[in-house]
């Protein structure tokens, strides 16, 4: 008698048959999953949570699965913040949360340099970005406060099983080209819903030759693609992540996609992938940095979970190691975390960007979501970060343009905007 | 239970309406109240204070992109929208705007309505009725969230799980 042929699953299928508590789980299955991880922050977490709790008398399902990071009104400035702020902090000493990240940088960053997300794991996360989660194979989604609520008290969600997109990248990128870029030319292509509230997964070498941080910039903006998770499956440069961040090793072997799953898959070659930006006021008005060269900036802002990790200050760096930038252009540097700050600061890379004319900001979200020193109006900015819509980092009237912090380095350095390759020649 | 509600005036928005535009940034340290009374400001200025109680937004394709803030469908409610009307809409949008009592019907055929047009909703078999009674079918929803945002929301439904009263 033959042995039936086991079903071959996408990452994604496995992931949430896992969480699910099923042998396998179809596309179009709407299926209950139990949380193994809820992170939120403090816009979205307490704030909102806490009446809610209160007022179901209600307890959190189980706090040693719970992540708090105070990120978006730190450092506080009114009394609207401060207020904001001081609730999360009562409130974590109220419940006594054992995982509080207060002011160390921006959520998505500082919960993976803690080692809370690794691959297998099925998360929520109070923010949009939460899908930089999928960088480590893990299930990771955004969701709002009420749904939050929900998981708080249930330790549960539900789902609709998506299908899976799979974005191969072959090839090797350039000089100078980066995770970003790929990720403004995929934005560009398919637009910011062309995701569908799918699972967009990243393969091929060129995905597979970036380092961790460059990964979660990927499955970051996996939320501008308007998909639900953008996953990566582990290797040994996630192994080595998770070791650095004090996370127990595991066996990793089974989160992948199996050879013949059923999915969608698109063809990239990132050798011939060059610098992207993206206009005003959509990351989906991409194209190569040439078509947007010569434009004046008045600002160059390096910050946010996207776009101002280690990995994201070191490629400033290279850039504007010995130079200052062009005179009437103001560099912002805001560090996603303070780990990576002092890292920075160690290998002489923050030095590097001080000694050009950087002004350096709190470790927070700060302008990239309209929060700290905002855009003001009629100003022209290049961003490191994830969104541009109108409004969104100040005035209606600012001008923001997304790229990578090679692009949005070099461009400081000249005073328009510049293909880095010409820079790092 | 009346299934089919009248005299729903039309509000006509574009493409890609992002939820910083429905809940903008600098708002969002402010309660849903007072976020509400910046909704769609640097799009449709005075949008928020003309709004009135049973209208309905009709939109482009993308409704919802952007931020997990549900504040941008709990804005709508709290103006007294009772239904977003569009092609497409944000996965994350989609889930927001039932936990907050928002119903979203997704219309291939949305775009044919008019600005201040009035139509009718059936919220049984989830269709448009236009003004010249053309009948506009929506995709349909799992029974269980279209629960969920007769209910008026999640936190109705926890309530009730929690044995408190739902609040109308």
């Amino acid at each position: 008698m033959m042995k039936p042929t086991p079903l071959a699953q996408t990452l994604a299928q496995k992931l949430i048959a896992r969480a699910a508590g099923l042998p396998s789980v179809l596309p179009g299955d709407i299926v209950n999953c139990k949380v193994d991880l809820a992170m939120f922050h403090d816009s979205s977490g307490p704030r909102r949570l806490k009446p809610m709790l209160d007022e179901l008398g209600a307890q959190i399902w189980d706090k040693s699965r719970v992540v708090l990071v105070m990120d978006h009104y730190v450092p506080e400035r009114d009394d609207e913040s401060r207020k904001i702020v001081r609730i999360a902090r009562d409130w974590a000493r109220e419940q006594d949360l054992p995982h509080v990240y207060d002011s160390q940088g921006i959520c998505h960053v500082v919960v993976a340099q803690h080692g809370h997300i690794r691959p297998g794991m099925f998360c929520v996360g109070g923010d949009s970005h939460s899908p930089t989660g999928g960088a480590f194979g893990a299930y990771m989604f955004g969701i709002g406060s009420t749904e939050m609520l929900g998981v708080v008290v249930t330790g549960e969600i539900w789902l609709r099983v998506p299908q899976t997109l799979q974005m191969n990248w072959r090839g090797k990128l350039k000089k100078g080209v980066t995770a970003k870029d790929m990720m403004l030319h995929m934005v560009g292509r398919f637009g910011m819903n062309g995701g569908q509230y799918q699972a967009v997964e990243f393969s091929g070498p060129a995905v597979m030759a970036l380092s961790m941080q460059e990964r979660m910039t990927l499955s970051n903006m996996s939320a501008e693609l308007g998909a639900q998770v953008g996953l990566i499956a582990p290797d040994e440069v996630t192994a080595a992540w998770l070791q650095a961040a004090g996370a127990p090793t595991q066996d990793m072997s089974d989160w992948h996609t199996d050879e013949g799953a059923a999915l969608t898959r698109y063809e990239f070659d990132a050798s011939e992938l060059s610098p992207f930006v993206a206009a005003p006021h959509s990351p989906a008005n991409a194209e190569a940095v040439g078509r947007f060269t010569g434009i004046p900036v008045d600002v160059a802002y390096i910050g946010a979970c996207t776009g101002a990790k280690l990995d994201d200050l070191r490629a400033a760096a290279e850039v504007l190691r010995g130079q200052r930038v062009a005179a009437g252009v103001r560099l912002m540097v805001a560090p996603a975390s303070q780990k990576d700050q002092r890292e920075a600061q160690d290998e002489g890379v923050l030095q590097v960007l001080l000694d050009a004319g950087a002004e350096l900001f709190p470790t927070a979200c700060g302008a990239c979501a309209g929060y700290g020193e905002t855009m003001g109006d009629n100003t022209t900015v290049i961003s490191s970060t994830a969104r541009n819509f109108k409004g969104r980092m100040g005035s209606p009237s600012a001008q923001v343009y997304l790229a990578s912090p090679y692009t949005v380095a070099a461009s400081a350095l000249r005073g328009v905007i510049t293909d880095p390759r010409e820079v790092l020649a | 239970m009346t299934q089919t509600l009248n005299g729903h005036r039309v509000w006509k928005l574009g493409a890609d309406i992002d939820t910083d535009v429905l809940a903008p940034g600098h708002a969002m340290k402010y309660s849903v109240d007072k976020i509400a009374t910046y909704c769609l400001e640097s799009l449709r200025p005075g949008f928020a204070s003309e709004v009135r109680p049973g209208d309905v937004i009709v939109a482009g394709p993308n409704f919802g992109i952007g931020s997990s803030r549900e504040q941008a469908a709990a804005v709508l409610v709290k103006l007294g929208v009772v239904a977003v009307v569009a092609p497409s809409f944000s996965g994350l949008y989609f889930r927001n705007a039932f936990n907050v009592g928002l119903l979203l019907l997704s219309c291939p055929d949305a775009d044919v309505l008019q600005e201040g047009e009035q139509i009718s909703l059936d919220t049984q078999d989830l269709a448009l009725v236009s003004s010249q009674g053309v009948r506009l079918a929506c995709e349909p929803i799992p029974e269980f969230l279209l629960d969920m945002a007769r209910s008026g929301g999640l936190m109705n439904q926890l309530r009730i799980r929690f044995g408190k009263a739902p609040v109308k």
